[in-house]
Parts: C-alpha cells; sequence; structure tokens
C-alpha cells in the first residue's frame, strides 16, 4: 500500500510541483469576504462594545468610562423580556419544525411534478415585504375576522386563554399573535434546509427499515429522523436566532406584555437614545445566542454527521 | 446457529398479481418454494421479478392473490412483520449506524436480548468482525454487500430475499460471492430466494430455476433440465444460445427414435427429447410452424474423416470463427440461409477455417423439440 502511494505520487510529481505556490490562492479567495467581516461586522462589534462602555447622555455627550456596571443593569431591568424573547423564538422555532417537517418531507417525496410549484410558494411571502405580511396578520386576526370568528366557535379562544396565550377572547395582541407571526415569517428558512436534506434521502432505507421489523414510527425515529439532524440544526438555527432579535412581530400583533429584547434595543437606540443600555443589551443577545447555538450544535452532534 | 433450526415451511404464491395501472407487472404466478432451498427467479429486466420479490417482502401489495408461507396466509401483513427478509440491490445501509448497528437493527426491533453478541456472530459469518465499528461508506462494495447479507441473515429469517444482489460488483468479486452465498446458504438453511437477470449466476447457485417473461412464470426447473429441455425458444435462448431448426414434420418408425424432417433433410431425435405429451403420427404428419428443432452450440460436432459416423449430418459453409482461449465459436452457414453456431472445445483437434466445407453432427439424444403456438 506504501509503495504503492509511493509510486503514484512519483508519477505526479513532474507535473504538480511545489504545493507552497497556491499558498496565496485561497488568501485572494477569501480576501473580499474578510475585508466584509472587518468593515461590517468587527469594526461596528468593537464600536459597540465601546459604546456599551460609556456614561453621559445624548446632550452632553458620551465618554468611554469603561462601565460595566452596565451589562448588570441592563439585565436587572430587561431580563424578562430577554427571558419572553428566547421562550417565544424558542416555541416559534418548535413551530415552524412541525409545521415544515412534514411540508419539507412532502415537497421531497410526495408532491410528483408540483415540487417546484410548491417550492416557489414556500418562497413567495419574501417577494413582499417583512413589515406588510405581519401587517397583513393583523388582518387575518383582527377581532371581527373569520379566524377569530372561528376560534370563539369552537371554542379554541377559551382554551388560549386558560394557557395563558391570550388575555381575552381576541386573538391579536397576545402571545399567541406574535408566535404565529414568527412562526409564519420564519417557515421558509425552515422548510428549504429540511426539504434540502430530505430530497438527498434514500427512500430505499425505508424499504430496509421495514423488511428489518420497524414500523412507520419506528423507522421515523431510527432512521429518517437521525438522517436528517443536519437539516434540523440549518433550520432550527435560521429561524431562532432571527426569531430572538425579531422586533417587528411583538409590536404590530402583541401587546406591552409581550415586548421582545428587539423592541427594548429598537426603543433605547433610536428613541429613549441611551446608547450604552442598547449596546450592552445587543451584546449580551449576541453572547447568549452564540452560547446556546454553540451547547445546541453540540449537543446535536452535527460534526459527525456532515 | 443453523444446524438445529428447522427447515423452514414451503413459500406459496397462488395466482399472484400486481397491476401498475394499466401496467401488467405480474400476471398471475403460481409457485412454490421448497423450504429450505435455494431458489432463482430469472428473467431480463422488467419481468417483473423483482415486483414478484417485493410482494413476497411486504414492500408491495399484491393486485389479487395471495402469498403463503408455511401454513400462514401472509398476504395481508406488513412488511415488518413478515419473517422474511431482503438483501437489497442497492444494499441500502444506514449511513448513520456502524456496521454492528446496522446488523444489529433488525434484532433491536424485535428487543432481542443479545443482540450485539449475536450481530458479531452473523458479521464472523460474512468475515467482517473487524470492521464492526466502521461505517458502511468506509467499506468497499463488496464489503458492503455482505454486510448487507448478515443484516438480514441475522434475523433468522424463514425466507431470504436477494434483489440481484451481485450487480454492483465487477466480475471476480461475484464470482466469490456466488459460492459465498452458496456455503452461507447450505450453512444456515433459510429458503434462499435470489432475483437475477444472469442466467449463469442462476444456473451456477440455485437448485431450482423459475424463469419469468413479461410477468409469467415461462419454466420452472433444476438448471440441468432447464438447459438441456427448455419448455419454449424463450427460455432456450434466455439461458445459453442455443441453434433453432424450424420443423416441417415428423415421422415415425416407430422404436426409439423419430425423424424430424427441416428444409427436407431428415434428423433422428431421440423420442425421451419430445416435449411431454406430444404426439408423433406413424407418417409425415403436418405440424405447425412453431415447431423447433433446438441444438445447443457445443452439441455440434464438426465432422472429420476418420470420426465414426453421424446418425445426423448437416453440410454448411464456415463463415466466421472466432477462438477466445476455452473454445473457438463458428457460424456456419446452411444451405437455407440459415447460420448455425458451433461452439467447439480447444482440446486439440484440428480446427476449421473460415470458408471451409464441413459437415456438422450431433447425437440424437442432445437436441430438444419445442413446440408452441407462439
Amino acid at each position: 500500500m506504501a509503495a504503492l502511494t509511493q509510486a503514484a505520487v512519483g508519477a505526479e510529481a513532474p507535473v504538480s510541483r511545489p504545493r507552497r505556490r497556491g499558498g496565496l490562492v485561497p488568501l485572494v479567495l477569501l480576501a473580499p469576504a474578510l475585508l466584509w467581516l472587518v468593515v461590517f461586522f468587527v469594526v461596528p462589534t468593537i464600536s459597540l462594545a465601546s459604546q456599551s462602555l460609556q456614561t453621559g447622555d445624548i446632550d452632553n455627550g458620551f465618554m468611554l468610562t469603561w462601565n460595566f456596571a452596565v451589562y448588570a443593569e441592563a439585565m436587572a431591568r430587561y431580563w424578562p423580556q430577554f427571558l419572553r424573547s428566547m421562550v417565544y423564538a424558542a416555541s416559534a422555532t418548535l413551530g415552524t419544525l412541525l409545521l415544515g417537517y412534514p411540508l419539507a418531507w412532502f415537497i421531497a417525496h410526495r408532491s410528483g411534478r408540483w415540487k417546484n410549484v410548491l417550492l416557489v410558494l414556500v418562497v413567495a411571502p419574501f417577494f413582499t415585504n417583512f413589515l406588510i405580511r405581519t401587517l397583513a396578520w393583523q388582518i387575518i386576526l383582527t377581532d371581527n375576522g373569520p379566524v377569530t370568528g372561528f376560534f370563539r366557535a369552537t371554542g379554541l379562544t377559551t382554551v388560549l386563554q386558560a394557557m395563558g396565550l391570550t388575555d381575552n377572547d381576541s386573538l391579536l395582541g397576545s402571545q399567541f399573535a406574535v408566535i404565529c407571526g414568527l412562526v409564519y415569517n420564519f417557515l421558509p428558512f425552515m422548510v428549504l434546509p429540511l426539504y434540502t436534506i430530505l430530497e438527498r434521502l434514500d427512500v430505499r432505507l425505508l424499504d430496509a427499515a421495514g423488511d428489518l421489523y420497524a414500523n412507520g414510527w419506528q423507522t421515523f425515529w431510527r432512521v429518517i429522523w437521525p438522517l436528517s439532524l443536519p437539516g434540523v440544526v440549518s433550520g432550527t438555527l435560521l429561524t431562532f436566532i432571527p426569531a430572538a432579535g425579531d422586533y417587528i412581530n411583538s409590536r404590530l400583533l402583541g401587546n406591552t406584555q409581550t415586548v421582545m429584547i428587539g423592541q427594548v434595543i429598537d426603543a433605547q437606540f433610536l428613541r429613549v437614545l441611551d446608547y450604552p443600555i442598547a449596546a450592552a443589551l445587543s451584546f449580551i443577545l449576541m453572547a447568549a445566542i452564540i452560547v446556546l447555538v454553540a451547547g445546541y450544535v453540540r449537543a446535536a452532534g452535527t460534526e459527525e454527521l456532515v | 446457529m443453523a444446524t438445529t433450526r428447522a427447515t423452514p415451511g414451503d413459500l406459496k404464491l397462488v395466482q399472484l398479481t400486481r397491476h401498475f395501472e394499466d401496467f401488467v407487472a405480474v400476471a398471475g404466478i403460481d409457485l412454490v418454494v421448497p423450504g429450505g432451498s435455494f431458489f432463482a427467479l430469472l428473467g431480463p429486466s422488467g419481468c417483473g421479478k423483482t415486483t414478484t420479490l417485493r410482494m413476497v417482502a411486504g414492500l408491495e401489495e399484491p393486485t389479487s392473490g395471495q402469498i403463503l408461507l408455511g401454513a400462514d396466509d401472509i398476504t395481508g401483513t406488513r412488511a415488518y412483520q413478515r419473517k422474511v427478509n431482503t438483501v437489497f440491490q442497492s444494499y441500502a445501509l444506514f449511513p448513520h449506524l456502524s456496521v454492528l448497528d446496522n446488523v444489529g437493527f433488525g434484532l433491536r426491533q424485535r428487543k432481542v436480548g443479545d443482540w450485539q453478541r449475536r450481530a458479531m456472530e452473523a458479521l464472523e459469518l460474512v468475515k467482517l468482525a473487524d470492521r464492526a465499528k466502521q461505517r458502511p461508506r468506509q467499506l468497499s462494495g463488496g464489503m458492503q454487500q455482505r454486510v448487507a447479507l448478515a443484516r438480514a441473515i441475522v434475523n433468522e429469517p424463514d425466507v431470504l430475499l436477494l434483489d440481484e444482489p451481485l450487480g454492483a460488483l465487477d466480475l471476480k468479486l461475484r464470482r466469490e460471492m456466488q459460492i459465498e452465498l452458496k456455503r452461507i446458504q447450505q450453512e444456515v438453511g433459510i429458503t434462499f430466494i435470489h432475483v437475477t437477470h444472469d442466467q449463469e449466476e442462476a444456473m451456477t447457485m440455485a437448485d431450482t430455476v423459475a424463469v419469468m417473461r413479461a410477468g409469467r412464470l415461462e419454466q420452472v426447473g433444476a438448471p440441468a433440465d432447464l438447459y438441456d429441455h427448455p419448455a419454449t425458444t424463450f427460455v432456450a435462448n434466455f439461458l445459453g444460445q442455443s441453434n433453432l431448426l424450424p420443423l416441417e414434420g415428423f415421422s415415425d418408425p416407430g422404436g426409439e427414435f423419430v425423424t424430424a424432417h427441416a428444409h427436407g433433410i431428415g434428423l433422428v431425435v431421440e423420442r425421451a427429447q419430445l416435449p411431454a405429451g406430444m404426439v408423433v403420427r406413424a407418417q409425415v404428419a403436418a405440424v405447425d410452424s412453431a415447431v423447433h428443432l433446438g441444438i445447443r452450440p457445443e452439441k455440434l460436432r464438426i465432422l472429420g474423416p476418420n470420426d465414426p459416423p453421424s446418425a445426423n449430418r448437416l453440410g454448411g459453409l464456415v463463415t466466421d470463427a472466432s477462438f477466445n482461449g476455452v473454445a473457438t465459436t463458428y457460424l456456419v452457414s446452411m444451405p437455407w440461409g440459415q447460420e448455425l453456431t458451433v461452439t467447439r472445445p480447444n482440446d486439440g483437434s484440428p480446427r476449421a477455417q473460415r470458408g471451409d466445407e464441413v459437415t456438422l453432427g450431433w447425437d440424437p439424444n442432445q437436441a430438444f423439440v419445442l413446440a408452441e403456438a407462439d
């Protein structure tokens, strides 16, 4: 074997000479992306970090005073919104997964010649502005609309109220509406990676599982689900991360009790003009998401799957 | 692990039929596969053999008909409820599981306690115990094929289905696996049903071969029977090569031999070579044109001047001679334009050349008669 490899290398040697010469190529290829990262990520991150450690006010200007206490203050004041954001984002992620998985499976394996049409339909909402789409949900969930009417008629409003997802027999202006909005807005981010992975799944493995005494449910958990994990991981990340920082859905579909951290940052930066608090909150959000994602990816064991 | 096993029951297919919309894939098959036998379903692609196999596995639902395993009617049961396992053409190994976990899949599904030990035993049977921890994609095609075999066999099914399992292997490996499969079958005593389009593979491995064509069974029998006594022209041509001479009639002088007439030449055929139930009248009988005399290329001899006289003689012109080491294959043109294929072993006898006038001979018990209304 060793001799074989040696021979192969020897035969190739005159053609491709030293490897080092290609050393510059990857750098050149990376340069635009690196430049982009430095200008639009590293620099703003540093300036944001410095901003969070400044004190002062908008009239007299801000001074860098290394005021780390602002982080404690930010958490003390806004931990409920923070926690709420995480819970909403997690609920919305679960919701998109439950809706998106069967949908992705259907498109990948059952849709036949309608496959491309369905894929276009999945991304069709993107043709409309994010804000407009969310405003549409105000109309959908409006008090005298058919959806609310249906929920009231079937007693589902009572159920939602009992679960604490709504405050009264309306749907709009509730946690329920906010999570629905998040699920709706981020569903394509779940469906597309899931579709990609499920479409590649060899359906003959399902025959094999059935042949080896696995019923439908067991086949799903022991074969389909583990093989689709890379898609689940990317789908949930693509949903959870933007959902955790979202500030449109809760503003348009929620009430004062559904304020998410994105809204707080938005208000602190643009209306209250308390830059240090806003910057500190942004930083905490980023750190929290990085920690959660790292833990999640490790638990899902993607390095073994990819 | 197999010696204590009782021989599994026979597998019976009763009028088994499968339609795909307008297409009839399997058109009412009646078949008995004896328990513990090595059975081959042979046919060209699209003849319905894989569909038949999938119906036995429970992966395809029959349109009508019954499948019985021993005394049980398993027609309506699901794949996971049958004591039948399959080695798939694509192997269909689970890429996310180790070799050991692949082999143990069925055992764990049935909650067998010592699944690891038994999976290891199965891996030893296919000589892959040292690969237990690896993933399927780290193995070569031949190894994957053996893992697939171990994964099926470890469940000790009553029937093991093999769907062209050797199709993806190269010739040398295929030969090895053919011998290996036969050894394993004898060792475990499970009924093997092997689907293949390779007639040589079917004949080498199986005790009984069923030839399928267009959703129907053409002929079932031991390999040697099928080869020496094909019932139809399809079987005669699918299993090896045949020279088919259209016959105009027979004359029956009585006794052991009858005379068949082809292009005005009388050819002697042993009575035992006639298809069962065929009536030959005393005089030349008008027989419809679908009656043929078949002679295998290797049964034809090229008669030299010193050879003993042959009962059958046909003169012709050699139009092609190709030597492949083991044998020489000649094309010999008959006066009526038909070309007969002749295969002579490379046994030191003089070879004919292109353009030679030769006389062909064969023994009356080496030809077969096909009578069918095609």
